[in-house]
């Protein structure tokens, strides 16, 4: 286990270094004097132009250069942006939670709703149940998810009123400090009316994000469970007298969630390439957002930083799913 | 083994007589699968032949229709059967002319990202081990940021434009085709018509695209299909987010895009272009599942 904890790590450094180059990299290969359009079109005076250029090291060796942006990196400076003059790391950490929010009920959804359709799909085979639901998990699974944001706003936001269209909780509440979690803190205040506020902020934003994870799991489920319904200890379960509902649930869809969890695990990227669309069009303070934003604003420090760490992030959750993979099955391990 | 040794003699461009026959008999099993091919089909025939079969141009300006709703609700008109955007253009026609954005996003970026992968994937198992562990770790840097945000911040380097959104999504999907073939190719190269190819003198290269390369194609193909589909959500996911086709271009993600401010006084305006994306994914996912099904010998006959 010790070998394989290691060799994962091993290929997980220089994967690190090569993410930090193409990060150091991104403000480098922009065509032109970076500093010129960063500047846009307001343009820059001869001295401030000196300043930002010793500012940035860019009159060093690029080696020296990458060199200390990594040192940088490697004690949480990523820089600052130019909007805000905040810098990156606390700006990408105080939104952070709000994609989090997002992202985790995004997964819960999925999960409750599909882990179940991927059962019964499976148990009924071919039949009328099966085609139904894997038909809609296909078309889940093709959906251009702006477009379902667009569709279920005009639904439930415009004709029937019930949802509203954008923010995490309606501006008449207003939380002092707190956990950045605004279920989390909207339940522990004791402002009243506030959890079931950011609770109805958050369906809409749910239900677009977690579209494509359910569509997945469903798929992913229903296929780890036929090859597991397939085996004799299934047969044998069944013969022992117990209902099917107990042999489904719990002696099949145990042993096909291995696959399945992979699957969830591996979806980080989808999730987070999702919340740049979900949270764009729900106005939704996170870090999908905030990369948009910043795209547009030229803040490129923002884009630089926050490129690094989420690709930092979706490496480190991908190595965790390895590691438990590792973990769960011994056969992994011995490759 | 003697089987092998004329598949592996003849390569894709002549395939051995009845193949395309067992293809197509596996294919016509899957009923979704074949619905999706006439979907995408008629999907292709519009993008080609779009100029003739749109009623209108698809930027002209109708300065007395704008915002008309589709012919069966009032004040709709057949003249414009699926109503007419905040301007006056034609629904109809620009997403007739928008099947073609889409088309050829889908086959160029599976044309760059594809090749390219293919001939990485090849020279990634052919390789000497330091080589072969170089190229896969940059595939791993490449697929360790999210495909979308990667593009995304490739478009702003490279400017925002139908071209280099094109180009970003392909250098994004490549890592996917390297990993295909180079698994592949793994698994065929200590197989024994390759041991003989080589016995009689084959070179490198041509073991890697003429012996080895036919025997790798089914999943490489499957693939081919399913990022079809993601190259076309890709890029009118940029088109949306302002990085992609620009105004006027009738490309389906920018149409969304310019139809936002309209959600709540329009709805066709926004229900068409993206029922658009979603009908022609669905067809070419639909026409994948069949291809893996039809082309997977594993999952054959079971």
């Amino acid at each position: 286990m010790l070998r394989y904890i290691v060799s994962r790590l091993l290929t997980f450094l220089p994967t690190f270094f090569g993410v930090t180059l193409i990060s150091f990299g991104f403000i480098r290969v922009l065509p032109g004097d970076p500093i010129v359009v960063m500047a846009g079109e307001r343009g820059v005076t001869p001295e401030r132009y000196k300043e930002l250029v010793a500012q940035f090291g860019f009159d060093r060796p690029l080696l020296v250069q990458y060199w200390e942006y990594l040192k940088g990196v490697l004690q949480g400076d990523l820089g600052q942006s130019f909007v805000t003059k905040k810098p990156v790391w606390d700006e990408f950490f105080a939104l952070f939670p709000a994609t989090l929010e997002l992202s985790l009920c995004a997964i819960v959804f999925a999960i409750v709703l599909g882990l179940p359709a991927g059962v019964i799909a499976a148990v009924n085979r071919g039949k009328f149940f099966d085609r139904a639901l894997m038909s809609s998990a296909l078309v889940g699974y093709s959906m251009p998810i702006f477009w379902w944001a667009l569709l279920l706003i005009i639904v439930f936001s415009g004709w029937l009123g019930w949802t509203p269209v954008s923010g995490r909780i309606s501006l008449m509440y207003f939380f002092d400090g707190g956990t950045g979690f605004m279920l989390w803190d909207a339940l522990w205040s004791d402002q009243k009316g506030a959890f079931l506020s950011a609770l109805h902020h958050l369906i809409l934003p749910t239900i677009v994000l977690g579209t494509i994870p359910l569509a997945v799991i469903a798929r992913q489920t229903r296929s780890a469970m036929l090859e597991v319904l397939s085996e004799d200890y299934i047969r044998t379960a069944r013969a022992k007298g117990l209902s099917p509902s107990r042999v489904n649930f719990v002696h099949a869809l145990r042993n096909a969630l291995i696959p399945v969890i992979t699957v969830i695990g591996l979806m980080v990227g989808t999730l987070l390439a999702g919340a740049i669309l979900t949270e764009t069009i729900f106005s939704w303070p996170g870090i999908g957002k905030w990369m948009v934003d910043s795209i547009f604003r030229r803040d490129y420090p923002v884009v630089q930083g926050g490129l690094l760490l989420i690709a930092v992030i979706v490496m480190i959750v991908n190595l965790t799913v390895d590691m438990l993979y590792g973990f769960i099955n011994p056969k992994i391990r011995k490759r | 083994m003697a089987e092998t040794m004329t598949s592996a003699a003849a390569p894709a461009a002549a395939p051995r007589p009845g193949r395309l026959r067992e293809f197509w008999y596996y294919f016509r099993e899957n009923r979704g699968a074949v619905i999706g091919f006439w979907v995408f089909l008629a999907f292709i025939v519009l993008a080609l032949f779009a100029p003739v079969i749109a009623p209108h141009d698809p930027t002209q300006q109708f300065r007395d229709a704008l915002l008309k709703p589709p012919f069966w609700q009032e004040g709709g008109s057949l003249a414009y059967p699926l109503g007419t955007d905040a301007l006056g253009r034609d629904m109809l026609s620009r997403l007739i002319h928008g099947a073609r954005y889409s088309f050829y996003v889908g086959i160029v970026v599976v044309a760059i990202g594809a090749s390219g992968g293919i001939v990485i994937g090849l020279l990634s198992g052919f390789a000497p081990r330091w080589l072969d562990t170089i190229i896969m770790r940059v595939m791993d840097i490449i697929l360790a940021f999210p495909s979308l945000l990667l593009a995304l911040v490739l478009v702003a380097i490279l400017g925002p434009s139908l071209t280099n959104a094109m180009i970003a999504i392909a250098i994004v999907l490549q890592p996917h085709y390297v990993r295909l073939t180079r698994a592949s190719v793994m698994s065929e190269r200590t197989k024994d018509y390759v041991t003989a190819a080589r016995v009689t003198g084959a070179s490198t290269a041509r073991l890697m695209f003429a012996t080895v390369l036919p025997n790798c194609l089914s999943p490489i193909i499957v693939q081919g299909a399913l990022s079809f589909s993601t190259a076309i959500l890709d890029a009118a996911a940029l088109g949306f987010l302002g990085m992609g086709a620009q105004p006027p271009t009738p490309e389906w993600g920018t149409m969304l895009a310019e139809s936002r401010e309209f959600i709540l006084r329009a709805w066709w305006v926004v229900t068409w272009p993206g029922l658009a994306i979603l009908i022609t994914v669905l067809a070419i996912n639909l026409m994948g599942d069949g291809l893996r099904d039809a082309l997977d010998p594993k999952l054959k006959r079971s």
